[in-house]
């Protein structure tokens, strides 16, 4: 049997070192068994003291109500709502890495596949937080389902594009949520099956759903993966159109452009793949996964982030550009003296946004700087502030001047309760990420195993020595290999 | 279930085990199934199993979905309660596509994921004979049922003479039952090695 597929030399392996099928495991598996470091801890710890932060925080907007909010007469969405499309954007990179990139079959992404949909899942969990909350009366959240009441029955209102975000949300958290839970079971058995305590056996052949190797599961494994990403593809790019509209829709200056959803759902593989960056750099690290996560998977999704980020910055311009040759007055203000004009009260957050989205992003064009893990870091952060601004900037510029000018003066600045808030859903995020990278497998241990002979070292060395190979001698050797 | 007589044969090279398969199969001898530790391309078509027709489960979910959404959203908003929204008509079918969809995808991807997990008999606390426990770690696990036409001595030699590194034979449960795996089954032993441990 020769060999299954040929392989470019020019690009580096996705698996460095000589491994064999149980040194990855090894090296993947090794974190779960092991008790945590002090470093794990004390993030850990960390994130949950936000997490109580933000518990107590919403507690009072609960009690007291949303006047504990400084949200004003004009600026109803704050920094709430900037939090929630903040971290539905994040939510997208998993899915795009998953999905996207398996269809067109990029093998990098099975080094970050698994990282990267535990951080959409819990970047989701947190985005549903915000408008939940900030409906005030929380108990009375189900209203938001079309179930039927004693009310007439009343339904909810399926040309809103409110609506369409619940659905819209909700299915891609249960879509993102299945996905990257059967693509885990197999994880889960491997280490079921080489756990050496009682409880972990149980656990893990709990989880496992009693996951075998079969090759008939593998093949029907393998449809379920095909389609689910097959469906998530559509789904993403619906999901953040779907936020968009919300703006989109209405008859805000600075909102009501047909921009929006080709310009939102480039801005959230831009920030989610920073997010991605930000954490596998460090993951990578503190596991020492350098082999399986490795400079090329971040060369290539620094890649991802100049392409995304330029998209971005040539919708920045395209709205500036239509608000003036448009000739809407209204638009037009909202633009020139609302967000491009540095003097205008928000002026700074739209020129941080522009520096920090469209500017910062370009220093990706140098291959030694996307080769550089402390740029990426520091650029990864960069980018996750400015993509905060960016719907900061949306919300709060088009919605502080509004057709009344009487109510102008209002400076919105968020409460301490506010803020608790949004550091609270770090605390979720974080916490839910921390458990995560110590008892699941961070990286797809069958998914690894899987390109493991078509792009590890080994495999490089052999198509490279078969380059050196006469034709003659390459065709004698592998001629008949079809009726092996 | 029976609980039937197997010869176990592990691999731990996918190029063994292909033309393995071929063999044993030219050979006459009845595969129970191969354990592998990855999904093996081509490995499905050497067992001769058929395709899968999960994907045509999805779509069937999927129109379910479909039809689902369209068909609840226009009896509301043209029968059951017409609301008049800015005097636009009832029946707005560009405004309803986005839960549609959502709707079609998520029928599609639940559905087939609980057909999956019954297909597979797979479901939390179900537990099944696994004939190796490295068979989820780096080995390929080839299962032949003893059947009077296989002989157990011939098939384990034969086993051995087409690449299996390790033979066995083991009585076995075939279908799931409920358990938990401390109790039933014995805890690997083996040492692992303190290089490896880091």
């Amino acid at each position: 049997m020769a060999l299954l597929r040929y392989e470019s030399q020019t690009r580096d392996p996705l698996v460095e070192g000589n491994k064999n099928y149980h040194q990855v495991t090894e090296d993947i598996v090794h974190v779960i068994e092991n008790r945590p470091t002090r470093l794990w801890w004390i993030g850990f710890l960390i994130s949950v003291a936000l997490l109580l932060f933000g518990i107590y925080s919403v507690g009072r907007e609960v009690y007291y109500g949303t006047g504990q909010w400084n949200l004003n007469k004009t600026v109803g969405w704050g920094w709430d709502i900037t939090n929630f499309v903040w971290w539905v954007g994040i939510g997208h990179a998993g899915t795009l890495i998953s999905a996207i990139l398996l269809l067109f079959r990029q093998g990098w992404r099975t080094g970050v596949n698994r990282a990267a949909e535990a951080m959409t899942i819990f970047a989701v969990m947190c985005a549903g937080q915000f408008p939940i909350w900030h409906m005030g009366r929380v108990w009375m959240a189900f209203f938001v389902l079309p179930y039927p009441n004693t009310r007439g029955p009343l339904w909810v209102n399926f040309n809103s594009p409110l609506l369409w975000d619940v659905f819209a949300i909700s299915t891609y958290f249960t879509v993102s949520l299945l996905f990257w839970y059967t693509g885990l079971l197999p994880d889960f058995a491997t280490i079921r099956d080489r756990a050496r305590l009682k409880w972990r056996k149980w656990m893990y052949g709990v989880l496992s759903f009693g996951w075998s190797g079969s090759t008939k599961h593998w093949q029907r494994h393998e449809a379920l993966a095909l389609v689910l990403a097959g469906l998530s593809t559509p789904l993403v790019l619906s999901v953040h159109t779907i936020v968009s509209f919300d703006f989109a829709t209405s008859v805000v200056p600075g909102w009501h452009t047909t921009i929006f959803p080709p310009y939102f759902v480039a801005g959230a593989i831009f920030s989610g793949f920073a997010m991605v960056q930000t954490l596998l750099v460090i993951t990578r690290k503190v596991m020492r996964l350098e082999e399986y996560i490795t400079i090329e998977h971040i060369d290539v999704m620094n890649k991802v982030i100049v392409l995304t980020g330029s998209i971005v910055g040539c919708a920045y311009l395209t709205e500036l550009f239509i608000a003036w040759y448009g000739m809407n007055k209204y638009e037009s203000y909202a633009f020139m003296k609302n967000r491009a004009d540095l003097f205008s009260p928000y002026g700074w957050s739209y020129f941080l946004m522009m520096g920090c989205n469209v500017l910062s992003p370009q220093i990706f064009w140098f291959r030694s700087l996307r080769r550089n893990i402390t740029v990426t870091f520091f650029m990864s952060v960069i980018v996750n502030i400015g993509m905060w601004f960016e719907r900061f900037v949306i919300i709060v510029t088009s919605l502080y001047r509004d057709y009344l000018p009487s109510s102008w003066p209002m400076y919105y600045r968020p409460t301490i309760w506010e803020v608790g808030f949004y550091l609270g859903t770090f605390g979720l995020f974080f916490t839910c990420y921390f458990l995560f990278s110590k008892f699941f497998p961070v990286i797809a241990v069958a998914e690894i195993k899987h390109i493991l002979k078509k792009s590890g070292d080994v495999y490089k060395e052999k198509v490279s020595d078969i380059e050196k190979q006469p034709v003659e001698a390459f065709v004698a050797e592998h001629s008949h290999d079809h009726n092996a | 279930m029976a609980v039937k007589k197997f010869v176990v044969g592990s691999f731990d090279d996918e190029m063994v085990l292909f033309p393995a398969v071929k063999k044993v199969r030219k050979t006459g001898y009845k595969i129970h199934d191969v354990y592998t530790p990855f999904a093996i391309h081509g490995l499905d078509k050497a067992l001769g199993l058929r395709d899968t027709s999960l994907h045509t489960a999805g779509f069937i979910y999927g129109i379910t979905g479909t039809a689902t959404a369209l068909g609840f959203i226009s009896w509301v908003f043209t029968n059951d309660w017409p609301l008049n929204i800015g005097g636009k008509p009832h029946f707005a079918l560009p405004a309803w596509i986005p839960i549609i969809f959502e709707l079609t995808v998520l029928f599609a991807s639940v559905g087939m994921v609980l057909t999956f997990c019954y297909l597979c008999q797979m479901a939390p606390f179900v537990k099944k004979h696994h004939f190796h426990p490295r068979a989820t770690d780096d080995l390929f696990v080839m299962v032949i049922e003893v059947t009077p036409r296989a002989n157990e001595e011939e098939v384990r030699s034969y086993l051995q003479s087409v690449g299996a590194k390790e033979v066995n034979v083991q009585a076995a449960e075939t279908g799931w039952w409920l358990g938990t795996y401390d109790k039933e089954q014995k805890l690997i032993s083996e040492k692992v090695k303190a290089e490896q441990v880091v």
